[in-house]
């Protein structure tokens, strides 16, 4: 008896040792396929294009040169494209949050009475819109095509967002605090400002990260509303460069590179400098705010 | 039809995987290797359309890629994977499940870490293993989240992401990469046929939640487990 037992013990702490060698053997791998195409893009950036071209970058940077990063300094529409993204993403989240908290608020409050209405309707449109044509006429119509606004106003409201929003107002803030404000002579808007708003900075944390990070990447709503180069953001400049070759030989001045195929290259790294050059923000700030984004995944799915 | 092959594909592919990470990184013993894995695989999550379709050119370029540089080790020809309607499909799904895993883990992670651990104690001194802990106690525990993120993809099963199809479409692999919200933008903003191309735009949303309320229904009767 006590002999079958300990065989048993063993066999299976044999298995287990199995699963986890191939467990730490997976998640390595995992590992250099997460990193690899970042660190790559990364090392070939700064890297002589020739050795790029024959392959030779795989780990670390060969022939050091910032030689990219100079010739895109030349290339305007880059910082026009980047002077417009900012401007975006800071007017915009701006405007995401006024909305997010003013449509969250009257939801989140139980004397509201057609709160259930009104949710019915927010909640349609998530799972049920018109589509992109009749948007689309509607904003023209507006008179917002081809003007700064069509990047804000259109999507100024995300109804996932304001779910989890309410669901933060309803769970994490007592309503005996509306009690105790009413009493000290408050009115809805006071309470809110003085008292929801300083409670729920964790929220509006989440969501005001969601909200800029999603007008950092946007790029359909420039595809489909905006046709001047001048208020075009960042992406809508990146995809010409990356995806259509654009960066024609002409628009980069100085460019003193003696063969056509010295310049292709000279193209190919730049594609990989401009990838640098458009995602380093938000990677930076990445690691600082992990954890918030984690939260609001969190938050999100208590609502079930 | 490629909208269905694709979100099909997807959801095969795309669905169980962030599944099995969640819960084989569950069962890492390294807290280091646990949270840099975490950490680095939510990165790809954060960078945008246009610049992951940029990288899918490079490292799928006929010349320097390293897709091609890999095959070349394996004995193989290179090919230009992105002028190849075949290949369209499986670039954009498995590149999709690159991007999103570490993200869409993160729901069953935190799952799992509500896992009742007196189940775990009382499998271990049954004398489970660990797989056997992961089909008999992991699994079960996190049924409810896992059906209920189902039923929400399905509602997405006809909705595409325009960017990415838009940015990787050209000529040689449109035959593949044609999918509904692609020809709604060509139809209704580029030859300016608004009715058609509402129509068709409409007739998708409905079909959308159709499917959504199906689904939901399905999974109410067979495991009682529902999203509204």
């Amino acid at each position: 008896m006590r002999d079958k037992t300990m065989h048993v013990k063993v066999r299976d702490s044999y298995s287990d040792k199995i699963f986890d060698g191939i467990n730490i053997v997976v998640m390595l791998l995992l590992l250099i396929i997460f990193v690899w195409p970042l660190w790559f893009v990364v090392i070939a950036s700064v890297s002589n294009p020739n050795e790029v071209w024959n392959g030779n970058v795989i780990l670390l940077p060969k022939d050091f040169t910032l030689m990219a990063y100079e010739e895109l300094m030349k290339y305007k529409m880059i910082w026009t494209g980047y002077r417009n993204t900012i401007f975006y993403t800071v007017v915009g989240t701006f405007v995401n949050l006024v909305m997010t908290v003013c449509a969250a608020y009257p939801l989140s409050r139980k004397d509201f009475m057609p709160r259930n209405f009104f949710m019915f309707l927010f909640m349609l449109t998530m799972y049920f819109g018109g589509g992109l044509i009749p948007t689309y006429l509607v904003v023209s119509k507006v008179g917002l095509v081809n003007t700064p606004w069509a990047m804000i106003i259109p999507g100024a409201c995300s109804i996932y967002n304001v779910i989890i929003t309410r669901t933060y107002f309803i769970n994490s803030i007592p309503s005996t605090l509306q009690d105790a404000a009413e009493l000290d002579g408050a009115n809805s808007f006071q309470y809110l400002m003085r008292v929801v708003l300083p409670l729920s900075k964790p929220i509006i944390a989440v969501i005001a990260l969601y909200y800029a990070v999603s007008h950092w990447n946007d790029f359909y709503t420039a595809l489909i509303y905006i046709n001047k180069q001048e208020y075009m953001p960042l992406q809508s400049f990146l995809r010409d460069i990356l995806m259509s070759n654009k960066m024609t030989l002409n628009d980069i001045q100085g460019l003193d590179a003696t063969t056509t195929e010295a310049r292709m290259r000279l193209a190919q790294t730049l594609k990989y400098s401009v990838i640098i050059v458009s995602t380093v923000p938000v990677l930076c700030i990445y690691p600082f705010i992990q954890k918030y984004f984690v939260k609001g995944v969190m938050i999100g799915s208590v609502k079930g | 039809m490629n909208t269905l092959g694709i979100s099909v594909y997807s959801i095969l592919a795309g669905f169980p995987i962030p599944i099995i990470f969640a819960l084989m990184l569950n069962y890492v013993k390294n807290k280091y290797l646990k949270k840099t894995v975490q950490m680095v695989s939510y990165a790809p999550y954060f960078i945008s359309t246009v610049v992951m379709c940029g990288m899918i050119t490079i490292f799928m370029s006929t010349d320097s890629g390293i897709f091609n540089i890999i095959r070349g080790f394996l004995g193989m020809d290179p090919v230009d994977a992105l002028s190849k309607p075949g290949w369209f499909k499986s670039i954009y799904v498995w590149t999709g499940v690159w991007q999103g895993m570490g993200w869409s883990s993160i729901i069953y992670i935190s799952a799992l870490s509500g896992v009742d651990m007196q189940l775990h104690e009382a499998a271990i001194v049954d004398g489970a293993t660990k797989l056997q802990r992961i089909i008999h106690v992991d699994l079960p525990s996190i049924k409810p989240t896992i059906i209920m993120l189902l039923i929400l993809q399905m509602g997405s099963l006809m909705g595409v992401g325009f960017e990415k199809v838009f940015l990787l479409q050209n000529t040689l692999n449109k035959s593949a990469a044609s999918v509904i919200s692609t020809y709604v933008y060509e139809v209704g903003l580029i030859n300016s046929d608004y009715g058609y191309s509402t129509a068709v735009g409409l007739f998708n949303s409905v079909i959308n939640v159709i499917l959504i309320v199906t689904a939901n229904q399905l999974s109410k009767r067979l495991a009682d487990e529902s999203l509204f």
